[in-house]
């Protein structure tokens, strides 16, 4: 479980685009393969984390990080994650925002009403669905070095600590009360 | 030293406002006996048991908000929310209803009971009612009073009295608004929703975000300015004199700066808006409003800056503390 206490200092840094540009000719199937098995392995821990979504559990959400040359499309029940260059027509609800705030947005790390306000966070298409993944995810406390690191196997020890020193890095350790600072 | 009432709209956010240093919780029920009925917020029955056993452990109150007002016809789920939150152990019930209160009062005797902000009792003799009639032992005050105000209140009144001091801000008194009804078809007061966000839009436009309610456009935002909620008090709209915000600015109460005035007023609890809101607003709001309690005790400066990022439209007001008029 994360701490939302331990938050970063100033708005979280964006992706360069040069470095968006040279991901842009990556094969994306090995990624949706790790990232599907990820989302699999939280449903398997947490059979009860979207529970919350109610009425919208088999919504199809499209989230596009505006900082990265691609975009996911994620259902909760079954889950199910697909990565794609451009997010198709017929999605419930399209979430856009940079990696950084999808991510800390993952963990608690900060509140969606205050990047929604700042304009950092655009939603589009089904309010209530988005708002009903929202307060799940919030609820799940979810560690993403933690999720992560268990596709690694015997390695996940060291695998957790290379992705806590990553998210220390991207994220910080600390919140969003101070990014006016 | 006054008490930290923080809201939870999730056990996650619960225990982070323990955590950050509450001395109470409020949170309702996952349906419409509460006015933050939004789609997967909220606690069932077995969460709320829980989380009265991890408050009760830490030293924390649980304080249960039933505080919308029962439909005809189904005045039973009010009812049933009472007697869940009795037999969970809730240190409170916080009720707008006058049925309601009659209801807890006569099938609960010793259950403490709060007045809600939507019931909007404003002067000594509507609080007095509700102690008189139904025991209540504390109101929450209407967002509409000054601070000399509340000292009067608070003086003449035997409740005690408890003042929203950081979060969202309605226009009217609260309970008597029907701008999202009439928007929506569903009641903020009955059905715990104020602009539902199942009628609310927000579309994509070369001017920017462009943001509707119902079909009533409400506003729409350069792709850099602060934005606010989706409700219609908060729209800007053209008319005759100009564009701008008629009814309220989307501005949140931050009255950090007013909590010696506030403890001088007699004030016994200080209440933080937004169950809506994710776990780091909880943690960081509530951590923020401990430190300025403390401070204040020990006559020290507190940060008055730190809130901005979770502040509607960016900004903050002292709201009706500090009545100023346009």
């Amino acid at each position: 479980m994360n701490d939302p206490s331990a938050a970063s200092s100033g708005p979280l840094p964006t992706i360069p685009p040069l470095v968006a540009l040279a991901m842009r000719p990556l094969p994306l199937l090995p990624l949706q393969l790790a990232l599907g098995a990820v989302l699999r392995g939280i449903h398997r821990r947490n059979p009860a984390i979207f529970d919350r979504l109610g009425a919208h559990a088999r919504a199809r959400f499209g989230i596009r990080p505006i900082d990265l040359p691609f975009a996911f499309v994620v259902e909760a029940k079954p889950p199910r994650l697909s990565v794609v260059r451009e997010l198709p027509k017929g999605l419930d609800a399209r979430i856009s925002a940079s990696l950084a705030n999808l991510l800390a947005l993952l963990e608690g790390r900060v509140d969606g009403d205050a990047l929604m306000f700042s304009r950092e966070l655009v939603v589009e298409g089904d309010v209530e669905a988005v708002l009903a993944l929202r307060n799940a995810i919030d609820d799940a406390q979810l560690d993403l070095a933690i999720e992560l690191s268990s596709l690694f196997g015997p390695l996940g020890a060291p695998a957790r600590r290379a992705f806590e020193a990553a998210r220390g890095h991207v994220i910080g350790s600390s919140g969003q009360s101070e990014q006016s600072r | 030293m006054m008490e930290l009432i923080c809201p939870a709209g999730t056990p996650a956010a619960l225990k982070s406002a323990i955590d950050a240093g509450a001395d109470a919780i409020y949170c309702g029920f996952n349906d419409e006996t509460n006015a933050r009925n939004f789609p997967g917020l909220n606690f069932s029955r077995d969460e709320l048991r829980k989380a009265i056993a991890l408050a009760h452990g830490r030293g924390a109150k649980i304080l249960v908000a039933i505080n919308t007002f029962p439909r005809a016809a189904a005045v039973d789920i009010w009812h049933r929310a009472v007697d869940d939150a009795v037999s969970a152990g809730a240190d409170a019930l916080i009720l707008a209803d006058i049925g309601l209160m009659d209801y807890t009062a006569r099938r609960h005797p010793n259950q403490r009971l709060h007045v809600s902000v939507q019931a909007a009792a404003a002067n000594p003799d509507a609080i007095a009612f509700y102690a008189e009639n139904f025991g209540a032992r504390r109101v929450v005050l209407p967002r509409v009073l000054s601070v000399p105000e509340i000292a009067e209140i608070t003086r003449e009144s035997a409740c005690e009295t408890e003042v929203f001091v950081f979060g969202g801000l309605c226009v009217m008194a609260e309970g008597r608004c029907s701008l999202s009804s009439y928007a929506t078809g569903k009641s903020p007061n009955m059905q715990g929703v104020c602009s539902p966000p199942s009628h609310v839009t927000y579309e994509q436009t070369a001017e920017g975000t462009k943001s509707s309610l119902g079909g009533f456009t409400i506003n729409r935002f350069g792709t850099s300015e602060p934005a606010g909620y989706p409700t219609l008090c908060k729209g800007r709209f053209s008319t005759a004199q100009g564009a701008g915000y008629i009814f309220e600015d989307p501005v949140s109460l931050d009255a950090t700066t007013l909590l010696r005035g506030l403890r001088d007023a007699g004030v016994t609890a200080l209440k933080i808006e937004g169950r809506q809101r994710g776990r780091a607003y909880v943690e960081s709001v509530v951590r923020h409003f401990r430190h300025a309690l403390a401070a204040l005790e020990s006559g020290s400066e507190t940060d008055i800056a730190g809130l901005k990022p979770f502040t509607e439209g960016q900004a903050s007001t002292l709201g009706a503390y500090r009545k100023t008029w346009r």
